[in-house]
């Protein structure tokens, strides 16, 4: 067995000093994460962490795994492009209510279809905090603080769970920011369950959301003995939940997105249908049903091969 | 004087507030961006007040915000945005169709750097890139120039010779929060001088007039591509038509307001000059103090800013800069491939009407915010008097890169 170090949460800390106010709290998102990665024991090459824009995505600068910090709206996407290029990375997606929900809404439904295997952490503060305080996606319609809406937004908010099972996600869980030992926990648990897993993370905007402080109040486990399988099931249960139940809440078990794999043509295989196509009285097997664009085997032949072939039975 | 309402002390986003609220648009979308932001909450503060009475929606994206406004604008409404840098990318796929659409729209790009690297700091890398897209182009050195020329914009977006979309560039960080004296025109004098609003009378819902705007024009046949580019030549008259609405807008607007703009390029100590620096926005005031202090020094120097970049003021480029033996461009943004300033290689295919084939120096700085400081200018005055001197197929092909690590360097 190879001699690896343990590492430690702190080893999955950058020596960058995260600029958040303080009080933050995706301070508590960056403990939970880090003490995710050490307990999962991976190697911190082995993780890549990607995000999007605004204070919640200047997440992987202050990690120490492989990070990238995207466009605005854009973590999902990218995140799935470095799984299919390197499926056997842990990828982990983070960003904003505002990036994931509203400039980024339709990755998130069809990062839900897709179920590719990775982890997308959305610290929701129901504001734009980098922009200095405008409503998004997830602010109660009469939230009257923000200069761009001082009557509230008066439309309806989103509610990410209920959006996220519509849309077919594969697991759900929610955190609090205040509890970062049960976040790390809700964390593993969503990179460990096949597919695609959100962990919806209460991280309060205490400049721009100063009552959000109150949340630590109004957090609540859930008390479902177990979480919801079916999304049905699911959808009933929560209909009309708070949006501060905390846990794993939904964990379904679609099999992961996997790309379709063709079997590459080998030169043999050629010259195989080749010698069928010579042999053969039947033009049904022969080469002479060759045609540009994918094959049965999604292999696309060249134009020349096809004349080639094309000739040869001729 | 009664065409000014009230002076007060404001920043170039508010003063672009102040212009957009006197031209009275019926919809305004958003959606926030650094260095934008705060422009766009000034607007909402004067429709929540009841100062504006438009509608303001806050939309998920800048790529809904520019078709929100199409849809407005097609429906015969006065519309208005404002972005910067990765907003302006976002919005890129509405924002090209919008002049073959011919819409009247008037928009502030707020100038902000390009990623990556990721920068959130003034540059005018984000409008640059966007040059040849179809929209009229000017841009501003002071706060007052903001408010007047987001005004005067939606006249000429709107003449019937021109029926163009108009960016009003300021530069991010030092126009939109660098405060100074602004004078308020009076409503009555605004309102007399953009007329009735007949925004869209060439495509608007109109119920004698039914018709889908923007069907596929034709085949690639010889007859959907001469009616293709029937439009393209149709736009490009628009373009032309501009140089001379802007002129005419400008002088307009001075017996209006009392206050007096160049309206393409604006000739500064000009007269009996050996050189000029070649500026483009707020970067122009500390050009224009270096030369002050040059002058005082007993070096003929001058500044040609540029004020309208689309269209392209070929004309007046070319008469000012044949007053002058070389140029020294000031960039603050790059032409990649080129290897200078995107002003600095339009200027050159501006002098080739002059017929004289003058030295010319490309200065690009000011990237990611850096502050283009007095002493910048005095350096490039100082480089392109000793370009006089030098033959211009000896002058090094490459940029001089200010705000650069080796910025005590310059070859
Ligand atoms: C295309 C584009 N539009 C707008 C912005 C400006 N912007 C940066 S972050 C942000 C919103 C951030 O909100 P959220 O995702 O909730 O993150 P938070 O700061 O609250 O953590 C916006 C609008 C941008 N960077 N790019
Ligand atoms: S503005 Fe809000 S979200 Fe951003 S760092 Fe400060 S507290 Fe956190
Ligand atoms: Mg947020």
């Amino acid at each position: 067995m190879l001699d690896t170090p343990v590492l430690t949460a702190q080893d999955f800390k950058s020596d960058i000093k995260p600029i958040w106010c303080p009080g933050c709290g995706d301070y508590s998102v960056l403990t939970a994460l880090a003490k995710a990665c050490a307990e999962l024991a991976r190697p911190r090459e082995s993780i890549a962490l990607i995000s999007g824009i605004g204070c919640s995505s200047r997440l992987p600068a202050y990690t120490s795994v492989y990070g990238f910090h995207g466009l605005h709206g854009r973590a999902l996407a990218l995140a799935a492009g470095v799984k299919l290029a390197r499926p056997d990375l842990t990828v982990i997606a983070a960003g904003g209510d505002g990036d994931g929900l509203s400039i980024g809404g339709n990755h998130f439904l069809h990062a839900c279809r897709r179920n590719v295997d990775m982890t997308y952490i959305l610290m929701d503060n129901q504001v734009y905090g980098m922009t200095k305080g405008q409503a998004s996606p997830t602010t109660a319609p009469d939230w009257c603080e923000s200069k761009l809406t001082p009557e509230g937004t008066g439309i309806s908010p989103v509610a990410p769970l209920l959006l996220a099972l519509a849309a077919g996600v594969n697991f759900f869980a929610r955190g609090f920011a205040g509890n970062p030992n049960d976040l790390a926990r809700l964390i593993v648990a969503g990179i460990n369950h096949p597919g695609f897993s959100i962990i919806h993370v209460l991280s309060p905007c205490v400049t721009f959301r100063a009552e959000q402080r109150a949340w630590k109040q109004a957090v609540h486990a859930s008390d479902a003995a177990a979480p919801a399988t079916l999304q049905t099931e699911a959808l009933t249960r929560f209909a009309a939940d708070d949006g501060f139940t905390t846990g794993i809440l939904f964990a379904g078990s679609k099999p992961p997105f996997m790309p379709p794999r063709h079997a590459v043509r080998t030169a043999a295989d050629f010259e195989r249908d080749y010698e069928i196509a010579c042999k053969s009285d039947s033009p049904s097997i022969g080469v002479s049903h060759l045609s540009a664009g994918p094959g049965r085997r999604g292999v696309t032949l060249p134009k020349s091969a096809i004349d080639l072939f094309n000739n040869a039975t001729a | 004087m009664n065409n000014i309402s009230r002076i007060v002390v404001c920043d170039g986003n508010e003063a672009a507030a102040w212009g957009v609220k006197l031209s009275r648009p019926d919809v305004v979308a958003v959606y926030p961006i650094t260095p934008q932001s705060s422009l766009v909450e000034y607007l909402s503060k004067f429709i929540a007040d009841g100062e504006l009475d438009a509608e303001l929606m806050n939309v998920e994206g800048e790529h809904s915000v520019l078709s929100a406004l199409q849809g407005a604008c097609l429906a015969g409404a006065r519309t208005y945005t404002a972005t910067s840098g990765p907003g302006l990318a976002f919005m890129f796929e509405p924002y090209v169709r919008t002049p073959g659409l011919r819409l009247p729209m008037v928009a502030s790009l707020v100038n902000r750097d390009m990623l990556s690297p990721q920068c959130v700091w003034g540059g005018q890398q984000d409008v640059m890139t966007v040059r040849d897209a179809g929209w009229i182009h000017m841009f501003c050195e002071s706060a007052q120039e903001v408010l007047d020329t987001v005004i005067m914009a939606y006249r000429i977006a709107e003449h019937p010779e021109v029926m163009l979309p108009v960016n009003v560039n300021h530069d991010g960080n030092y126009l939109s929060y660098g405060v100074s004296r602004v004078e308020i025109p009076s409503q009555p004098v605004v309102d007399a001088f953009l007329g009735d609003k007949n925004v869209n009378w060439h495509a608007a819902l109109d119920p004698d007039r039914p018709m889908a705007v923007d069907p596929l024009t034709g085949g690639a046949d010889a007859e959907g591509a001469a009616r293709f580019v029937a439009y393209r030549q149709s736009l490009c008259r628009g373009m032309q038509n501009a140089l001379e609405v802007i002129t005419d807008v400008h002088a307009a607007w001075r017996c209006a307001s009392g206050r007096a703009f160049a309206p393409l390029v604006e000739e500064y100590r000009l007269e009996d000059a050996e050189i000029a620096l070649v500026t483009i926005g707020s970067m122009s005031g500390a050009a224009k103090d270096a030369v002050d202090a040059a002058r005082a020094a007993g070096i003929a120097a001058g500044v040609i800013r540029i004020k309208t970049f689309r269209p392209f003021p070929v004309e007046a480029v070319a008469r000012a800069a044949g007053k002058v033996r070389a140029l020294g461009v000031v960039d603050r943004a790059v032409s990649y491939g080129w290897n200078c300033g995107p002003v600095c290689q339009e200027v050159q295919g501006a002098l080739y009407r002059t017929g004289r084939a003058i030295p010319v120096l490309s200065f690009i700085g000011g990237l990611a915010g850096a502050d283009l400081t007095g002493a910048h200018f005095t350096r490039a005055i100082e480089a392109t008097r000793q370009a006089l001197a030098t033959p211009p197929e000896a002058l090094a092909p490459a940029p001089v890169w200010l705000n650069a690590r080796d910025e005590g360097v310059l070859r």
